[in-house]
C-alpha cells in the first residue's frame, strides 16, 4: 500500500463523519488561528512603528549629555563645528532645551504644553512644515529675540487660528508668535502639536546652570548614521575622557530596540497559543484511539487480507496527519479573516492604521506544526491498531 | 513433492491462570493440493484454533506446520502477513467485508497490499467477481446486497488474490439453507477447477459436501477420511458416551 492509497482511505474516513472531523480539528483550527492573527498583529504594530519613525525622519540623531559638574562642557559651537566639517555625514544639528515651568496665553494657562529651546534648524531636523509664518531663525538665536513658533493645536484652541503677531508668557516672559506648524499628530492636547519652541539662547538662560544638555543632529543619508553616531561620540569622549557622562542614540537603533521588545512580546503571546496547538494534538489522539477501536474489526480483516504492521500504521499515522494538516488549514484562513476583522476594528476604536498582517513564514511554520502534532499524535493510537492480534480483531463486534 | 499443507505434532496451549488449556493437542495431518477437506468438530473442539494455524493468523506452541514445505509456525508477524497475502484466502462466517468500499473496491484489498499495479488489479478483481456471477453489482457497497450476494463477493476476494488454499470459516453459517447450499455449490465447483479448499464447520450435513473429513474432539483428530461413514460424522456427547 504506497502513500497515496493511504491518503485517499484517510480522505475517505475524514469525509464519512465530518462533524466528528471538525470537532477533532477544532483545537488545531484554534491554535494555527490564534498564532496567525498574533504574529500578524505583532507585524502591523512593526510596520506602524516604523512608519511613524520614518515620518519623524529615521535619520536623526538625538545626544544627551549628563555632563560633569561645571568644569568642563561641550560648547554649542563645537557641536555646529561637527555639522560643518562633516557635511556628507551630517546635515543639520540643533541644540534642544527642555523649560520647564508655566505657559500663559491671555489669563489662561495650559500645563500640558511643551517649551523647548530650539535651533534654527530644528525644523528641518524634524522635518515640520509651517502653516503661517515663519520658523526660528539664525538672528533669532543670536540676539535672543523674544519670538517663538506654535503648534496646531494651541493655534486652533488659544488664538482661533489666527495666531501670529499674538504673544504668550513662558516663565513670565512675553513672547510673540511669529510661526504656526502644520498639524503634525491628530493636534490634540499633549500631543507633538501642543509646544512652542523658543530659541535656544532664551531657553539656555531661562534653565538653572545655563548649560545646553541635549542636541538632536539628522544625518546626511540613512546609511551615514552610523559614521554619524561615531563621529558625535568621538567628538563628546574628547572633552569627557569616558562614556558615561552622554549618550548618543539614532533613530535606527531606537527602532530597532522597539521592534525588539516587540518580537519578544509576540514571541510570548505566540508560544501561548501555540500550547492550544499542543492541546488539539491531544484532542486528535484521542479520537483516533477511539476510532481504532471502533474499527478493530476493520483492522483484523485488514491483517487477515495481509496487511502488514506498517501498512496499518502508516494508515493511521496519514489519517491523523491529515485530520490535523486540515485544521491547519482551515485555522490558516480563519487566522486571515481575524486578521482582517481585527485590522477594521483597530481602525475604528484607535484610529490609528494598524493593519494586521500575517506573515508568510508563521503561515508556513504554524501548518509544519499542525501536520507534525497529527503524526506525533497519531502515532501512538495508530501503534496499537498496528500490534493487534488479527484473530481478536476480527472476532470483535 | 511435499503436501501442501503438513501439521508434524501439532500443540497449541493456552495457560490461563492455573488452567491449562490445550486447544490443539497433539494433531498430525497432511492436506494435498487440489483438495476438498472438511474440519468438523463440536465447539471447543479445537477446530477454530486449527483453521487460524492453517491461516497464519495464529502460530503453534509446538510442533511444526509446513506450508508449501515451508515452516511458517516460526515467522513473525509480517511474515506471516506476506503469506497471508500471497497464499491464503479467507471466506468467514460474516463475511468480513470492508462497510465503506465498493465491491470491486472490497475485492481489490488484498491485491493492494501486494502492491498489484492498478490496471492488473481491477482486471483481476473484475475476473473474480465474474467468477461468482456479480458483474452487475461492482459499484454497490455491501450493505446493498443480499447476504448470499455479500458471501460471493468474499468469495470472490479470497479468489483474487489466486491463493495457494482458500480457507471457508462456517461460509454458510450466517445464510439461510437454500443460499447455503449455493455458496457450497460453489466452493465444490471452485474445487473442481482445482482449488484447495478447507472447510471449516460444526455442521455434519455441511461438512459431508467434502469428499474428505478430519473430524476433532478435544484439540484430537478423531477421524480422518473419506466423508459419508458413520464414524466421519460429528456426535453428540451422549452418543460419544455411548460408542
Amino acid at each position: 500500500m504506497n502513500f497515496l492509497q493511504s491518503f485517499k482511505l484517510a480522505i475517505q474516513s475524514i469525509m464519512k463523519s465530518k462533524v466528528r472531523a471538525f470537532l477533532t480539528m477544532l483545537g488545531i483550527i484554534i491554535g494555527v488561528g490564534a498564532v496567525t492573527v498574533i504574529v500578524g498583529m505583532g507585524n502591523g504594530m512593526e510596520n506602524y512603528i516604523s512608519s511613524s519613525f520614518e515620518s519623524m525622519g529615521t535619520n536623526l540623531i538625538t545626544v544627551s549629555i549628563q555632563g560633569r559638574g561645571t568644569s568642563r562642557s561641550v560648547d554649542v559651537d563645537d557641536m555646529y563645528a561637527l555639522v560643518s566639517e562633516n557635511p556628507d555625514v551630517l546635515s543639520y544639528v540643533s541644540p534642544t532645551v527642555s523649560v520647564s515651568g508655566t505657559v500663559k496665553i491671555d489669563s489662561e494657562e495650559p500645563d500640558s504644553t511643551t517649551v523647548t529651546g530650539v535651533g534654527e534648524d530644528y525644523c528641518a531636523i524634524k522635518r515640520y512644515s509651517i502653516a503661517e509664518g515663519r520658523f526660528l531663525q539664525y538672528v533669532d538665536i543670536l540676539r535672543r529675540q523674544k519670538v517663538c513658533v506654535v503648534g496646531s493645536y494651541l493655534a486652533a484652541t488659544y488664538y482661533d487660528n489666527n495666531a501670529i503677531g499674538k504673544t504668550l508668557k513662558v516663565n513670565g516672559n512675553t513672547f510673540t508668535i511669529v510661526g504656526v506648524l502644520n498639524a503634525e499628530a491628530d493636534s490634540e492636547e499633549a500631543s507633538t502639536d501642543d509646544a512652542i519652541y523658543i530659541p535656544y539662547t532664551n531657553a539656555a538662560k531661562m534653565s538653572w546652570t545655563g548649560a545646553i544638555s541635549s542636541y538632536s543632529f539628522s544625518g546626511a543619508t540613512e546609511d551615514s548614521i552610523d559614521k554619524g553616531v561615531t563621529l558625535i561620540e568621538d567628538a563628546l569622549y574628547k572633552v569627557y575622557a569616558s562614556e558615561d557622562y552622554y549618550t548618543v542614540i539614532s533613530m535606527t537603533e531606537m527602532l530597532d530596540s522597539m521592534t525588539a521588545i516587540i518580537d519578544v512580546v509576540v514571541m510570548v503571546l505566540g508560544a501561548i497559543a501555540a500550547i492550544s496547538l499542543v492541546v488539539g494534538g491531544i484532542g486528535i489522539m484521542n479520537i483516533m484511539l477511539v476510532s481504532v477501536t471502533e474499527r478493530t474489526r476493520e483492522i483484523g480483516i485488514r491483517k487477515s487480507l495481509g496487511a502488514k504492521q506498517r501498512d496499518i500504521m502508516q494508515q493511521f499515522v496519514i489519517e491523523a496527519a491529515t485530520t490535523s494538516a486540515l485544521g491547519g488549514v482551515i485555522g490558516i484562513g480563519v487566522g486571515y479573516l481575524l486578521s482582517s476583522i481585527a485590522s477594521s476594528i483597530i481602525v475604528t476604536l484607535m484610529d490609528t492604521e494598524i493593519t494586521v498582517t500575517p506573515s508568510t513564514t508563521a503561515v508556513i511554520g504554524a501548518f509544519s506544526v499542525s501536520v507534525a502534532i497529527g503524526i506525533i499524535f497519531g502515532y501512538l493510537p495508530a501503534k496499537k491498531a498496528a500490534k493487534l492480534n488479527p484473530i481478536d480483531a476480527l472476532r470483535y463486534d | 513433492m511435499a503436501p501442501l499443507i503438513e501439521f508434524k505434532d501439532v500443540y497449541k496451549i493456552y495457560y490461563m491462570g492455573d488452567n491449562v488449556v490445550r486447544a490443539v493437542d497433539g494433531i498430525s495431518l497432511t492436506i494435498e493440493k487440489g483438495e476438498f477437506v472438511a474440519i468438523v468438530g463440536q465447539s471447543g473442539s479445537g477446530k477454530s484454533t486449527c483453521m487460524n494455524i492453517i491461516g497464519c493468523l495464529d502460530v503453534p506452541t509446538q510442533g511444526q506446520y509446513l506450508l508449501g514445505g515451508k515452516d511458517v509456525g516460526r515467522l513473525n508477524d509480517n511474515k506471516l502477513a506476506e503469506i497471508r497475502n500471497k497464499m491464503l484466502g479467507f471466506i468467514f462466517q460474516q463475511y468480513n467485508l470492508l462497510p465503506k468500499l465498493t465491491v470491486l473496491e472490497n475485492v481489490e484489498v488484498s491485491m493492494l497490499y501486494a502492491g498489484v499495479p492498478k490496471a492488473l488489479r481491477i482486471e483481476r478483481a473484475k475476473k473474480a467477481l465474474e467468477r461468482v456471477s456479480l458483474t452487475d453489482k461492482l459499484g454497490n457497497t455491501p450493505s446493498q446486497l443480499s447476504g448470499g450476494q455479500q458471501q460471493r463477493v468474499s468469495i470472490a476476494r479470497a479468489l483474487a488474490g489466486n491463493p495457494s488454499v482458500i480457507l471457508a470459516d462456517e461460509p454458510t453459517g450466517a445464510l439461510d439453507s437454500k443460499t447455503g447450499r449455493d455458496v457450497l455449490a460453489l466452493l465444490q465447483e471452485l474445487h473442481r477447477e482445482g482449488n484447495t479448499i478447507v472447510l471449516i464447520t460444526h455442521d455434519n450435513s455441511i461438512a459431508n459436501t467434502a469428499p474428505r473429513i478430519i473430524r476433532l474432539t478435544d484439540g484430537k483428530v478423531v477421524y480422518d477420511g473419506p466423508s459419508g461413514i458413520k464414524g466421519s460424522l460429528v456426535q453428540t456427547r451422549e452418543e460419544e458416551a455411548e460408542a
